[in-house]
């Protein structure tokens, strides 16, 4: 019987020097680093395969497999890019990991490119987190000191240099294509796909890109083993994962738990909704996610039960609401946030959000109708698939599902003219 | 104004050393917009100049590029930059509030709110704008300032912390160094040049570990391996 909460990634954070590299050797860090040097590329490639670590930044493509699509033999440097880009609202799991076990990330990157034999490693890191680039410059510099980056690495003949990239606040470069264009220099444009860029990336050459979680993953499954990994979270779920709880919540914060795990499970753990309160909505996994309400308690927190909920696992950024939050509000904001954040190549998404917060402010202020809602999905249809990037694809989602469970209460608007709602019986202090 | 030449001579080497980290020149361009950042607070027209200067490119193209990215201002930021998260979450639990406030603690017009209304003291001591969700959401409603986590903040607390950055106060961030560094000290560590600060600060906030404790508290862990030796 597994416990309801699994500590690996998040095992450590509660000692002072965890982010040192003597916090992190103590408690067994850079084990797993010669255990890989020691398989050969293709076996530590197959082990991650095998425990079918799938991407922790949202979309959950299989890690292993990501790996296994560089072209090998190809004359081409290869690159890991991390995406430390955590910005989807609700995503709070990468910063702290970073800022208390920034070696765990180092570790599985040095893991992650010999696998994938590159010799070039970027940490794409968002710029507003300064004591989180802090740490990562200072983890990467003790790494060099001690061998674990640079030349012949413990002697294995493997060379590796990583770069700590701060970003400078553009959503955007969290998508994978934008991501590599901004780190080239520009504008963070997304690229179409195909070419992939596993064959195309970085300077046109095979590259991975990975979220930090995923890569922070890496050294425990080498340790433990991939059946250890496997064996963890739901059938085609597998492993643990960080679930961050925010909002009208008790007790807010991070659960390292097997995926699989349940919002009434977790709210047990973080001793309910607030006082006094009951739950109406929330998001499985950032704005991205279509929210869900409390008939959704029960779903398990895997990729496939959560879609089959109509909504996505994403990040497992878990933003809860109670009854005293106005969801049309919450729809707006993500909205104006997709608007703000929309690189404005594609005409669809540029248009369409701007469009939609126009409609959703009229909702708001009492003075929409029911035609408005009907316009909106018939806009939120036509940017899904119609963008290059999933920007597009998730910019319609707060609206629409809001509107998909709270219709009522919308219209609740126009007959008040006006929201119902008292913005101030939300906030932190409203009950003090 | 343009740069001195002592200015110069000493950002040319910075630049030397940012180019020296990529595979091409051309991706040094982010961090050498933070490096002329950390020199002026802003990214003026010298700055943008010399940037085209370093990567052999033309000034429009990297204006093109600093535009951007909201991070690099084209006016002169605050000594201190407080940026106050009203992304939905952080809204809702009182960052709407708290901005509101804010604006009016600073004797700013309340009616004059762009999107992302960004105001400066007229000490030019502080800065004040909304940002988007800064990671923190297990804090809300959070604050930046310079780029630390200043969190669970009230209207109160955001008052009396803006009180303190304009009397110049030392200031500590909730999960950061000691003592908060200004706007320009905080560019030039995101240009990659560290402030050697790195262990000030906790490992975690309280949030990040309310899963730890618990399941400490319970004697709750990760399964064992079944080992069967090596790795397969």
């Amino acid at each position: 019987m597994t416990a309801p909460l699994t500590p690996v990634l998040t095992a450590h954070w509660d000692e002072p020097d965890s982010f040192t590299m003597a916090g992190y050797r103590r408690a067994g860090g850079y084990q797993a680093l010669p255990k890989a040097l020691a398989m050969t590329p293709d076996d530590v490639i197959a082990t991650v395969k095998n425990a079918v670590l799938r991407g922790r930044g949202g979309a959950g493509f299989p890690t292993g497999v990501k790996w296994s699509f560089i072209p090998q033999g190809d004359g081409k440097p290869h690159y890991l890019t991390v995406n430390a880009d955590e910005s989807e609202p609700g995503t709070c799991k990468d910063i702290p990991l970073m800022m208390a076990t920034p070696h765990t990330l180092l570790e599985g990157i040095v893991v992650a490119c010999y696998a994938i034999r590159a010799s070039h490693a970027f940490i794409y890191v968002r710029g507003e987190v300064l004591h989180v680039v802090r740490r990562l410059q200072a983890a990467v510099a003790e790494a060099y000191e001690a061998g674990y980056l640079g030349k012949d690495i413990l002697g294995s003949g493997f060379n590796l240099d990583v770069v700590v990239h701060a970003g400078a606040g553009a959503y955007i470069c969290g998508e994978e294509t934008a991501l590599l264009t901004s780190l080239e220099g520009y504008r963070g444009l997304p690229r179409n796909r195909p070419p992939f860029p596993a064959v195309e990336g970085l300077y046109a050459c095979p590259t991975v890109i990975n979220n930090v979680e995923s890569i922070a993953s890496v050294p425990s499954i080498i340790n433990e083993g991939a059946d250890w990994f496997a064996g963890l979270g739901t059938e085609k779920s597998n492993g643990y994962g960080i679930f961050s709880l925010s909002g009208h919540v008790t007790k807010p914060g991070q659960y390292e738990a097997p995926l699989g795990i349940t919002l009434r499970e977790l709210l047990d753990l973080a001793d309910g909704i607030r006082a006094g309160h009951r739950l109406k909505f929330w998001t499985p996994g950032g704005s991205s996610t279509p929210i869900l309400t409390d008939e959704h308690l029960d779903v398990p927190l895997d990729f496939e039960s959560v879609a089959a909920a109509g909504s996505l696992l994403g990040t497992r950024a878990l933003q809860i609401f109670d009854e005293t939050t106005c969801a049309l509000r919450a729809a707006l904001r993500w909205t104006e946030f997709y608007q703000h954040e929309s690189c404005g190549k594609c005409t669809p998404c540029r248009e369409g959000t701007y469009w939609m917060v126009r409609m959703i402010q009229r909702l708001e202020n009492g003075n929409g109708t029911g035609e408005d809602l009907d316009k909106l999905l018939d806009i939120g249809d036509n940017i899904v698939g119609r963008a290059f990037c999933a920007l597009g694809d998730a910019a319609p989602a707060p609206i629409t599902s809001v509107i998909q469970y709270f219709r009522d209460e919308i219209m609740q608007h126009q007959k008040e003219g006006g929201c119902p709602f008292d913005p101030a019986a939300s906030t932190l202090w409203a009950d003090r | 104004m343009p740069f001195s030449d002592e200015a110069l001579a000493r950002l040319r080497a910075d630049a030397a050393d940012i180019v020296g980290r990529y595979p091409r020149a051309r991706s040094a361009l982010l961090p050498l917009l933070h490096l002329v950042q950390s020199e002026e607070g802003f990214v003026s027209d010298d700055g943008i100049k010399f940037c085209a200067e370093i990567l052999g490119c033309t000034e429009t193209e990297v204006t093109g590029v600093a535009s951007f990215y909201t991070m690099y201002k084209d006016n002169p930021a605050g000594e201190y930059q407080v940026g106050v998260c009203t992304n939905t979450l952080c809204a809702i639990m009182g960052g709407d509030q708290i901005y509101a406030e804010l604006v009016r603690h600073l004797g700013a017009d309340p009616d004059d709110h762009d999107e992302h209304h960004a105001v400066v003291s007229a000490d030019g001591k502080v800065g004040l704008e909304r940002v988007e969700c800064n990671a923190a959401c297990d804090y809300a409603p959070v604050i930046m300032v310079n780029w630390e986590f200043f969190d669970n903040m009230t209207p109160d607390s955001a008052k009396r912390l803006v009180d303190d950055l304009r009397a110049g106060n030392a200031v500590q961030p909730t999960r950061g160094p000691s003592r908060l560094c200004t706007w320009k000290q905080a560019s030039r560590i995101l240009a990659g040049f560290g402030d050697g600060q790195a262990d000030e600060g906790p490992s975690a906030g309280p949030a990040s570990l309310v899963g730890l404790e618990l399941a400490k508290a319970n004697g709750w862990t990760a399964p064992e391996p079944t080992h069967n030796g090596g790795s397969e």
